[in-house]
């Protein structure tokens, strides 16, 4: 299994945070790639409930990630479903992945941990049993460079 | 219908779920052209289980194998890795932004809530 990982510290309380994961208000003023914020969101923050983001690139295309929610505790973690619905990357199109958020109060406020893993394919399914999570990760960053040469 | 592009990630993510392997990769991306019992000594397996991993990440074409005499040198395929750094990089780059956005959006609303005196 792949997975990415990000950490960012906030200056704001957990509870703060965690609302902006799940209201869809809150998704719509954040959610989605760089310069293109997205036009519409929904969500029903509880356990099954669905959740929708659109966005628009500039090439006019309309794109649009959804999922469910599959653990919420308010204000500590959050387990997403995700998958591009619409638009996306074209080998990514119905690839189901799992989106993690953890938050945890630190000095400042929230220290927020992402972690994004495909889950759809049997390769990545097997290598979830097996467990070596981040391994990959490490591995290529190491090879970052000699393959950008 | 299984484009190029996905199978060839799907094909190293399966090559990499190997410890083994893994290990072997690891090292090789450190020191070029070792030979086969270089690569083999750290392991506790024989030597044919080790070719074996071999021809696995050879197939992958993660690898290149090379005969001089009696020796075959062992050097990892240069850019082997990159439909996996892509998937990751492409993910980052995604979720940068928006937790850039996130970072922003919630200051901003943990400075309203101060004020209102909560």
């Amino acid at each position: 299994m792949t997975t990415a990982t990000l950490v960012r510290r906030i200056a704001a309380r957990p509870d703060i945070v965690f609302d902006a994961l799940v209201t869809a208000e809150d998704i719509g003023s954040w959610w989605g790639p760089a310069d293109f914020p997205a036009i519409s969101a929904a969500s029903d923050p509880r356990v099954g409930g669905a959740f929708e983001v659109r966005f628009c690139t500039a090439d006019g295309r309309e794109h649009v990630c959804a999922g469910e929610f599959l653990e919420i505790t308010r204000p500590t973690q959050l387990v997403m479903s995700w998958r591009w619905t619409s638009g996306g990357e074209d080998d990514e199109r119905d690839r189901v992945s799992r989106v993690e958020f953890r938050l945890r109060a630190i000095d400042i406020g929230t220290e927020l941990t992402l972690v994004h893993a495909e889950l759809s394919t049997e390769v990545s399914a097997r290598s979830h049993e097996w467990g070596w999570g981040g391994a990959l990760d490490k591995l290529t960053r190491r090879f970052r460079e000699g393959d950008r040469s | 219908m299984v484009n190029y592009r996905e199978d060839r990630l799907n094909r190293i993510f399966a090559v990499l779920s190997d410890p083994t392997r893994r290990a072997i990769l690891a090292r090789l991306a450190s020191e070029r052209g070792l030979s086969v019992s270089d690569l083999a000594e750290p392991f506790a397996i024989k030597l044919p289980a080790v070719m074996k991993h071999l021809d696995v990440l050879d197939d992958a074409g993660l690898i290149r194998r090379s005969k001089t005499g009696r020796t075959v040198r062992v050097t990892i395929a240069d850019g082997c890795l990159k439909p996996a750094v892509d998937w990751l990089e492409r993910r980052e780059r995604f979720w940068s932004a928006s937790l850039d956005r996130l970072v922003d959006f919630a200051e901003a609303k943990e400075r309203q809530a101060k004020e209102q005196g909560r």
